[in-house]
C-alpha cells in the first residue's frame, strides 16, 4: 500500500499532482461510476425512441434483442405526411433567418462598436431589451402585427420577428471591440469607406463568433415551436416541428413505432450534423456563452 | 486605447452612417419587440373585438377578470413551483456534468455527447419520446418499475405526479445546455490554482467548494437568469404531452396565453395575461442588471 501511495505522490511538475489522498481515488471512482449512470440515464431516452422507430410495433414495447429490423416505419410516415415539404419549409426558414440576421447584426455590431454618437447608451440598452422580452412571449401581438401587415401563414413570417436579434447583436460587438483600431485605420488610409472596412478588416476576423453565431441559429429555428404553430396553418409554411406535432396529434393513434421513426425523421439531419461536428458545436456554444 | 483624434473623427464621429447601419436591426426591433410590448399594455385595456362588438375601452376589466380566473392563479402557482423545482437541480446536474467531462473521468467524450444531444433536439420531437416513455403499462418507465412491483401509475394522467414528470422533462433538457456555460468557465480557469491547492494538501472537494465554486459564481448567476426565463418560455412539451391537463395541473402561463389566445380567440384577456408574463421578465432583467453586470470584476 505504501509503494501504491509513493508512486502517485509526484510532485507538480509531473503535471500529475492530484492523486495525493486514497480516499480521493476512492472518490474518483465514485465520480465515474456516478458520471456514467448519468450519461445512460441522459441518453437513454433516444435509444428508447431509436428501438422503437426500427422494430414493429409489437416488438416496440418488449425489449427482445432478437426481434427483426424494420425500416417500415419510416417508410410509413414518410408516406402519411408531407414530411419532404416540412423539410423545404424548414431549410428556408433557417436560411432566411440566418441571412438576415448576419446582416442586419453585422451593421448593428459594427455601429455600436466603433462609432460615436448621440444616443448610442440608450440604443443600445433598446437593442437588450430583446434578450428578455423575446417573441416567444409576444405570441398574441405580433400575429396581430402579421394579420395586419397579411403575411399570415407565410415562412416569412415565422422569421421576421427573429430577424433583428440582440443576442447576435451583442455577441458582434463584443468581437468587433477586440479588433485593433490600427487595422481599421489602415484599411481607411488605403481608401475604404466604412462598409468595405468591415468587410475586409472586421468581418474576417470575426469568423469564429459567426461559426459560432449560426449554429446557435441555426439550432434554435430548427427546433422553434409554439409561434410557428401559431402562425402557420398550412403545409406550404409549416416547419418540420410543427408538422410533426400535426402528424403525431392526428391519425396516429398510439402507434408509439411510427411516432419514433417520424419523431428521428425531423430531429435527424440536425442530429447526424450534431454528431458529425460535435466538437465545433460544442465550442460554439460555448464561446456563444462566454460574453 | 488612446489613438489619435483624428482616426476617430473621421470614422467614428460620423452620426448619420452610425444611424444608416442601424436602422435596419432597430427598425424590425421596434416593430416586433418595443411596439408588442407596448400594444400589448393598451390591448389589455380594451375588450377583445367580436363579430358585432368592436373593441371598447374597459379599463381593469381584463385585469380584474384575471385576479378572478381560477386557471390564471392554478397556472401561476404551477409555473412557480415548476421553476422552483426545475432550476436548481438543472444547475446542480449541469455544474456536476461540467467538472466531471472537464476532469479526467474515463469515456468523457461519448459523457459530453449523452449530455449535450438533449440541447440540440427540438423539445417538440423529444417531448413525444418522453410522452412514450411515461406511457402507462407500455412506457420504458412502468416497464422497469414493474421489475420491482411498483407499476400501475398514470404518470401524466394524475393531478399529482403530471407536473413533476413535465419538470423532469425541462431538467433532462436543460441540464446539458447550461453545463456548457460552466465547461467554458472551468477551461478559463488557471489550472495553476488546482496544482497549488494539491501543493496545499486540500482535497478535491474543499478545493472545489472553497475555490472553484466561487469563482464560477459569476456564471452561476448568468445561467440563473437564463433559466429563469427559460422556466417561463419553455412550453412546447405541454403541448404535446398534457395539453396543460388533467385538470390544470400542467397548466403553465406562456401555455394559458395560447390556449386563451388561440384557441378561445380572447386576444383582450390573452393581452393581459402577457403583462403579468412580461412583468415577470421584467423583474429576471432586473435581477440580471444588479447582480450579473458585477461580474466583469472577477475575470
Amino acid at each position: 500500500m505504501s509503494t501504491l501511495r509513493a508512486s502517485v505522490n509526484v510532485t507538480p511538475a509531473t503535471g500529475r499532482p492530484f492523486l495525493l489522498y486514497e480516499s480521493d481515488r476512492a472518490s474518483r471512482a465514485l465520480e465515474t461510476l456516478g458520471a456514467w449512470i448519468l450519461g445512460v440515464l441522459w441518453i437513454l431516452p433516444l435509444l428508447y425512441a431509436f428501438w422503437a422507430a426500427f422494430h414493429s410495433s409489437a416488438d416496440s414495447t418488449h425489449f427482445t434483442l432478437s426481434a427483426p429490423w424494420t425500416l417500415a416505419n419510416f417508410v410509413h410516415a414518410w408516406h402519411a405526411a408531407p414530411f419532404a415539404r416540412y423539410f423545404l419549409n424548414t431549410v428556408m426558414l433557417v436560411t432566411m433567418v440566418l441571412g438576415a440576421q448576419l446582416v442586419l447584426v453585422t451593421l448593428a455590431a459594427y455601429a455600436f462598436a466603433r462609432f460615436e454618437f448621440r444616443g448610442r447608451g440608450v440604443a443600445f440598452a433598446l437593442v437588450l431589451v430583446q434578450l428578455m422580452v423575446m417573441p416567444d412571449v409576444l405570441i398574441v401581438e405580433n400575429y396581430r402585427t402579421m394579420t395586419a401587415l397579411g403575411i399570415k401563414d407565410t415562412i416569412l413570417s415565422i422569421g421576421l420577428p427573429y430577424m433583428a436579434s440582440a443576442f447576435g447583436i451583442f455577441l458582434l460587438r463584443q468581437t468587433f471591440k477586440t479588433v485593433p483600431r490600427e487595422l481599421d485605420e489602415a484599411a481607411r488610409v488605403e481608401g475604404c469607406g466604412p462598409l468595405a472596412t468591415l468587410w475586409k478588416v472586421y468581418v474576417p476576423l470575426a469568423r469564429p463568433t459567426y461559426l459560432a453565431y449560426a449554429l446557435v441559429s441555426v439550432s434554435y429555428h430548427w427546433n422553434n415551436f409554439l409561434w410557428p404553430l401559431i402562425i402557420t396553418n398550412s403545409v406550404e409554411s409549416r416547419p418540420v416541428t410543427v408538422g410533426l406535432q400535426v402528424f403525431s396529434a392526428t391519425d396516429q393513434g398510439l402507434d408509439w413505432s411510427i411516432i419514433s421513426a417520424a419523431t428521428l425523421l425531423s430531429t435527424g439531419p440536425l442530429l447526424i450534423a450534431f454528431l458529425l461536428f460535435q466538437k465545433q458545436f460544442v465550442q460554439s456554444f460555448m464561446r456563444a456563452g462566454i460574453r | 486605447m488612446r489613438e489619435s483624434g483624428s482616426v476617430r473623427r473621421s470614422r467614428g464621429a460620423d452620426p448619420v452612417i452610425a444611424w444608416l447601419l442601424l436602422l435596419p436591426a432597430v427598425a424590425l426591433l421596434a416593430l416586433f419587440t418595443h411596439y408588442p410590448a407596448v400594444a400589448n399594455l393598451v390591448h389589455s385595456f380594451y375588450s377583445t373585438p367580436r363579430a358585432n362588438h368592436p373593441s371598447t375601452f374597459i379599463g381593469l376589466d381584463n385585469y380584474r377578470n384575471l385576479v378572478e380566473d381560477p386557471v390564471f392563479w392554478k397556472a401561476l402557482v404551477n409555473n412557480l413551483w415548476y421553476a422552483f423545482g426545475t432550476i436548481p437541480v438543472s444547475i446542480a446536474l449541469a455544474l456536476l456534468m461540467a467538472v466531471w467531462v472537464n476532469g479526467r473521468v474515463k469515456g468523457r467524450g461519448f459523457l459530453r455527447l449523452a449530455y449535450f444531444t438533449p440541447t440540440i433536439l427540438p423539445m417538440i420531437a423529444v417531448a413525444n419520446i418522453w410522452l412514450f416513455f411515461y406511457t402507462p403499462e407500455y412506457g420504458l418507465l412502468e416497464q422497469s418499475l414493474g421489475w420491482f412491483g411498483l407499476a400501475g401509475h398514470n404518470w401524466l394522467g394524475s393531478r399529482d405526479t403530471a407536473l413533476p414528470a413535465v419538470m423532469v422533462v425541462a431538467i433532462w433538457k436543460e441540464a446539458g445546455f447550461f453545463m456548457i456555460f460552466y465547461l467554458a468557465a472551468l477551461q478559463s480557469m488557471s489550472p495553476q490554482l488546482a496544482e497549488a491547492a494539491a501543493i496545499e494538501g486540500a482535497s478535491r472537494f474543499y478545493f472545489f467548494r472553497r475555490v472553484t465554486f466561487p469563482l464560477l459564481m459569476p456564471t452561476t448567476l448568468f445561467v440563473l437568469v437564463n433559466a429563469v426565463i427559460n422556466a417561463f418560455r419553455m412550453v412546447d412539451h405541454i403541448v404535446v404531452m398534457t395539453r396543460g391537463g388533467p385538470d390544470n395541473a400542467t397548466e403553465l402561463l406562456l401555455y394559458y396565453i395560447y390556449e386563451i389566445g388561440f384557441r378561445f380567440f380572447d386576444s383582450g384577456y390573452a393581452a393581459a395575461l402577457t403583462m403579468v408574463l412580461l412583468a415577470i421578465l421584467a423583474a429576471a432583467a432586473l435581477l440580471q442588471f444588479g447582480f450579473l453586470e458585477r461580474r466583469t470584476h472577477y475575470q
